[in-house]
């Protein structure tokens, strides 16, 4: 419409009469914003690079016994070992409702003993076994690169097959040599290999990935451990806090093993959602934190370009005098003004949205061709939602820097402005 | 065309107050060319001011072009302004970043009119002050009277009822003066009201009808110079 191009023509061109002022002023809302984008970009590269530390399954349980009663209980002496039978696995998935799926795990050289000897042909090692399910990686953090992963048919027939870590790969077999296939001695028995995986866990993949995985009632029954089994992993139902399942899996147990409730020694557990809940409320904080800080520097740009308004408002009270002499209506005026800072600030901001988008872009891509996996940071990024904010906190404050100028300047008195010297 | 009665003005600054126009009655004829006269202090700018709707009155009532100005509000008075006065000031009042022809169509804008209507207004309005060739000149590479003529065109851009020229002469030469003082009597010819704020006879002397004001009255020096002027024709 004809009102805009003659309005903006003029925007410009009072803009451009003073390009240094101009500059740094925009320069307020410009760092204001790059420092928002920026910020908000490393909060979430951090998350990004913990976050992927943390299983897929991030609510699991692991419950476990630490040994022997310390409170007599329903004339039950103390000093009595509880161990978790195989069937409580079962059990505790039929009578504990806030619990979808219990699995139990057996060890050789993690839990108790020493990590057995393993031999392919001519090349041996000593690594840790541990007992595994179908659908393991979720749990365990784990991602399989070659072959296939435990499933449903190798739990219930026992089969002696195993899962293992790429570093015993490296170990037990020469550089060419496919490992799927193949069988390896565990402690003199043979199991097939149908899989091999590497690590998840963030600072812990040396050591995972060192392990052998095979189903867990293959374990028990070829290693003698038949009778008993050392820990429990529990998964609750969807929709249920990890803490729940937790506390009433462990009184079931409590209950069927004659442990008093008042015993608090004897079950120990882990949840996992605790810890996965305390990261993601730091990364909450870090986030609030963040906005907090830019939100704050988007403000002292804007009070800048508000002080910058000022002045030109006083500078230019003759000219908004004549025009209200001609018959400029305040709105008209108010419109002028505002028009001016949104310009200003939306321009700057905008930049400073772009720039801070590229150095966040650059950053993701620098650290991708460095490896990629930089322990506690990775793939940091500006979401689409983000950036909306971003832009309405930069609405926000150009409206806001104006206010005060457009209400000055529609406040001149012609007669005053006009006046001759 | 403009009827004041028993207009006062008070100026107040803490406790005390000043009468500043002591009941003015004032009534302009549409087509006249009138100048108003007074030394310094004799209230004859408050008295343009309110007749340009710049200022309130404290006591009378005005009616311009059949419309009462009584305690408008500051939208309706810019409405009134744009649409009923236009302004020449001592100072020429150009916006230094615009063009003459810019300058001209300002007043147009503020009606709402379309740019090219205005820019073909505006050049109307420029030639007939003689500048057609100058449009596209900014003001500081025009001679002052150029000035107040381009100030002229913008005045009668918007074919107001009523000029208001506020000292229109004061920063100009005696040449000058005697080209922008033709250019009004020709302006009057058009059919146009002009009111003149002057305190130079000779400027005074040329308009048909001399309103002298002293202390905040109209003073009976109206009489004598009008006899003054018979005896001259």
């Amino acid at each position: 419409m004809f009102i805009d191009t003659e309005k903006w023509q003029e925007i410009f061109r009072t803009l451009g009469q003073h390009k240094l002022r101009t500059a740094l002023t925009a320069f307020g809302v410009f760092w204001g914003i790059f420092m928002l984008t920026v910020l908000l970009g490393a909060g979430k590269g951090l998350e990004n690079g913990v976050t992927n530390g943390f299983p897929r399954v991030s609510n699991f349980i692991n419950i476990w016994s630490q040994g022997t009663t310390q409170v007599p209980y329903q004339g039950m002496p103390i000093g009595r070992e509880i161990l978790f039978d195989p069937g409580d696995a079962a059990a505790i998935v039929k009578n504990v409702n806030s619990v979808s799926l219990v699995k139990g795990q057996n060890s050789i050289g993690i839990w108790g003993g020493t990590p057995p000897y393993t031999v392919y042909k001519s090349k041996n090692g000593a690594f840790a076994v541990q007992g595994g399910f179908a659908n393991i990686e979720g749990i365990q953090a784990l991602r399989i690169i070659k072959g296939r992963s435990i499933n449903a048919f190798d739990e219930q027939q026992r089969r002696k097959v195993v899962l293992i870590g790429q570093r015993v790969v490296e170990q037990l077999f020469s550089k060419d040599e496919d490992a799927l296939g193949k069988d390896i001695t565990i402690n003199g028995i043979s199991f097939t290999v149908i899989g091999v995986f590497e690590s998840l866990q963030r600072g812990n993949e040396q050591q995972q990935e060192e392990r052998i995985y095979l189903p867990n009632d293959t374990l028990r029954y070829a290693f003698n451990q038949i009778g008993w089994v050392d820990n429990l992993i529990v998964v609750p139902k969807p929709g249920v806090h990890a803490r729940v399942a937790e506390e009433e899996a462990k009184k079931y147990l409590a209950e069927i093993h004659k442990v008093s409730p008042d015993d608090k020694g004897v079950l120990d557990s882990f949840n996992l959602q605790d810890e996965y809940d305390k990261v993601q409320g730091l990364f909450l904080g870090i986030t609030v934190f963040s906005w907090v800080v830019a939100i704050g520097t988007i403000f002292a740009g804007a009070v800048g370009v508000g002080n910058i308004m000022l002045i030109v408002v006083k500078e230019r009270t003759r000219e908004i005098g004549l025009r209200k002499a001609l018959g400029a209506t305040p709105a008209s005026i108010i419109a002028m003004i505002m028009q001016e800072s949104l310009l200003i600030t939306a321009v700057a901001g905008y930049a400073g949205l772009v720039v801070g988008a590229l150095t966040i872009e650059a950053v993701a891509k620098m650290l991708e061709a460095s490896g990629g996996n930089s322990g506690f940071f990775s793939n940091p990024e500006v979401d689409f939602q983000t950036a909306l904010m971003a832009l309405a906190v930069l609405i926000a404050a150009g409206v806001l820097a104006s206010l005060l100028p457009a209400a000055k300047a529609a406040a001149v008195n012609p007669i005053v402005a006009l006046q001759d010297e | 065309m403009i009827r004041l009665s028993d207009i006062h003005k008070y100026y107040r600054s803490g406790e005390q107050s000043l009468h500043v126009l002591k009941g003015i009655d004032l009534h302009i004829q549409e087509g006249e060319l009138v100048s108003i006269m007074g030394s310094s202090g004799s209230g004859k700018s408050t008295l343009l001011n309110i007749l340009g709707v710049l200022d309130s009155y404290d006591q009378g009532s005005y009616a311009l072009a059949g419309h009462s100005v009584t305690n408008l509000r500051e939208t309706q008075a810019a409405h009134l302004r744009n649409k009923f006065l236009g302004f020449v000031f001592q100072s020429f009042n150009l916006l230094p970043f615009k063009n003459a022809a810019e300058n001209v169509a300002l007043p147009l804008y503020y009606q709402g009119v379309g740019r090219k209507e205005r820019n073909y207004r505006a050049e109307q309005y420029l030639e007939m002050v003689g500048l057609s060739d100058r449009k596209h000149f900014m003001p500081n590479q025009l001679s002052g009277g150029q000035k107040q003529r381009v100030a002229i065109a913008r005045a009668l851009v918007c074919k107001p009822k009523v000029i208001l020229a506020d000292e229109p002469t004061g920063a100009l030469d005696s040449r000058t003066t005697q080209e922008i003082m033709s250019l009004f009597k020709e302006v009057h010819r058009l059919g146009n009201t002009i009111i003149i704020v002057t305190h130079e006879p000779d400027v005074a002397n040329q308009t048909h009808r001399q309103i002298y004001l002293k202390d905040g009255r109209v003073t009976t020096a109206d009489q004598v110079h009008l006899q003054h002027e018979a005896v001259a024709i």
